[in-house]
């Protein structure tokens, strides 16, 4: 099976957030709730880079380890899961992240947190693949239907790539080889305890 | 009206100029810039000066930038530090709690198996005293019942994974869970009320003095038949009660800063709140478990203090001497001859 991660080429990004409203609209996010964003590096000055991150679905993945009921998965594709059926919310999850994925809907009273939401690499949950339940709960199954997640699909400079880690490395290897340039795989080392030589 | 249309009609005949001009100086740079670039292509290098992620990394050991979501939170990309915390509260955590815990509860084990319960040396007298007021116990009790929901609910967190949940399964592990989250969640206020009472009420009695270095220095009369003087409150119990403020008050601060996040704290701030709220709670755990054990079957006697109110006046000669006297001296010399143990009401 593959081993899917996102590769996010800061050097053609253009922050135009189209990967962000893609993935609120294909999975129809709760309000206040962003699966994915972008984030601009020295935003004005001479070198700025712009970075779409979302969960980068890491080998090792500190939120399954910290979670307190278990309820993280792997999947056969290494897409990380969680069951919002069993999350009860605690934030633990939030603190071992290295990027800021899991959120939670502010439901009641103070900041008591509801499910965690996060990307799922367009691969829903637990529940039957393509299910009512399903969508509900996480959103859109793409992988399920053969397809990559949108937010990448859809990306205008094809900054973004998604897809087999080995595939997508050598894309990006080649665009550096050619274009002489590449700020690297930004995330990669933290996530997958590897870089792309460029 | 008319010198007014005139003016605009000026403008827009400056402004389709200007357009004009913008336009055939775009098309002359766009001309330059087409031929200039085979040229210049390979000395351009666009991230000669554009940010690295591992220099930000080592920078600030985080990397931060502008969203244009309205989560402005979000906009921290990277914060591998997650990495320690998740070492401490996997590994480092759960040794700190199973020593303090176990090891308490060890040696609680060993010290009533060897010593046993301090017995009243005197016997029963038959007569009490007053020593905690029906407030007095309502806010121990108060204080004790959410601490317990609290210690079990917390421990559940830290230890449920690799204890409960393979005895009970994902389903009922995780109900059961969530309603020690909400329980957790809940009953800290009732007890952080309780602790500023407790606070309050006995801070006259607790407060260290000369008696305690001399009750300290005799083990607290807790091997062999040694009763030292005391007050009101004996060096062991002024600890507890310095625990119980010091540890409750900790608990309490970074617990809300947990409930309420990023109020004031960021996501570093919360890893430390973490850091601070489970391992004052574990050692106050292992506290609590020997302040439980003196005052159940650790000794004869001590019960009733916080269940009627009421000790014996034996009980209170023995292990509050100096108490006992002011109590006495405040009421009258009624109390001046106690029973002989014989007398003791069975």
């Amino acid at each position: 099976m593959a081993r899917m991660k996102f590769l996010c080429d800061a050097d053609r990004c253009i922050e135009c957030n189209a990967c962000v409203t893609a993935c609120k609209n294909e999975h129809e996010v709760p309000w206040g709730i962003n699966r994915r964003r972008v984030v601009t590096i020295n935003d004005g000055k001479p070198g700025e880079r712009s970075i779409s991150m979302a969960c980068m679905h890491c080998t090792d993945a500190p939120c399954a380890a910290v979670c307190p009921v278990n309820c993280f998965y792997t999947t056969a594709d290494a897409v990380v899961l969680h069951s919002k059926d069993l999350c009860i919310g605690c934030g633990y999850c939030f603190y071992a992240c290295p990027f800021g994925a899991p959120q939670y809907p502010k439901v009641g009273n103070f900041g008591s947190r509801g499910k965690m939401d996060k990307c799922t690499y367009c691969a829903g949950g637990p529940e039957a693949d393509g299910s009512k339940e399903e969508y509900e709960k996480y959103g859109a199954n793409r992988l399920a239907e053969g397809k990559l997640p949108l937010c990448a699909e859809m990306c205008s400079t094809k900054s973004l790539l998604a897809g087999d880690g080995e595939i997508i490395a050598q894309i990006y290897k080649e665009r550096v080889m050619k274009r002489g340039y590449g700020s690297g795989a930004w995330g990669w080392k933290t996530a997958y305890r590897e870089i792309i030589e460029s | 009206m008319g010198s007014r249309r005139a003016r605009k009609t000026g403008e827009d005949v400056m402004a389709s100029f200007g357009r004009f001009i913008r336009l055939a100086l775009g098309a002359w740079a766009l001309l330059l810039l087409v031929t200039a670039v085979p040229a210049s292509a390979q000395q351009v290098n666009p991230t000669a000066s554009s940010v690295k992620e591992q220099q930000l990394l080592q920078e600030l050991n985080r990397i931060q930038g502008r969203v244009s979501i309205p989560d402005q939170r979000s906009g921290v990309l990277e914060q591998p530090q997650g990495r320690e915390w998740r070492e401490f509260r996997n590994v480092t955590l759960r040794w700190i709690g199973g020593i303090a815990i176990l090891g308490m509860i060890a040696a609680i084990v060993i010290f009533y198996l060897t010593v046993g319960m301090v017995r009243l040396e005197a016997g029963r007298s038959g007569r009490t005293i007053v020593r905690f007021n029906g407030f007095e116990r309502f806010v121990h009790w108060l204080t004790a019942t959410c601490f317990i929901v609290l210690a079990i609910s917390g421990l559940n967190i830290t230890f449920g994974r690799p204890l409960l949940l393979p005895l009970i399964g994902f389903e009922a592990f995780s109900e059961w869970s969530q309603w020690g989250k909400y329980a957790h969640n809940y009953l800290s206020f009732p007890f952080t009320i309780g602790v500023l009472l407790i606070f309050l009420m006995w801070i006259a009695g607790n407060i260290p003095s000369k008696v305690d270095i001399e009750w300290a220095k005799r083990g607290g009369g807790l091997i062999g038949h040694d009763h030292p003087p005391a007050y009101r409150f004996n060096a062991g119990q002024k600890m507890i009660y310095w625990i119980v403020v010091i540890g409750g008050g900790l608990v309490a601060a970074s617990g809300y800063a947990l409930m309420f996040p990023f109020y004031g704290t960021g996501i570093e701030g919360m890893q430390m709140a973490q850091i601070v709220h489970s391992i004052v709670a574990v050692l106050f755990v292992a506290a609590m478990i020997a302040h439980i054990y003196i005052g159940t079957i650790g000794m004869e006697g001590a019960f009733e203090a916080m269940g009627t109110g009421e000790v014996d006046v034996n009980w209170a000669r023995e292990h509050h001497s100096l108490w006992l006297d002011q109590q006495k001296a405040r009421t009258g010399p009624n109390d001046g001859q106690p029973q002989p143990a014989t007398a003791a009401a069975e």
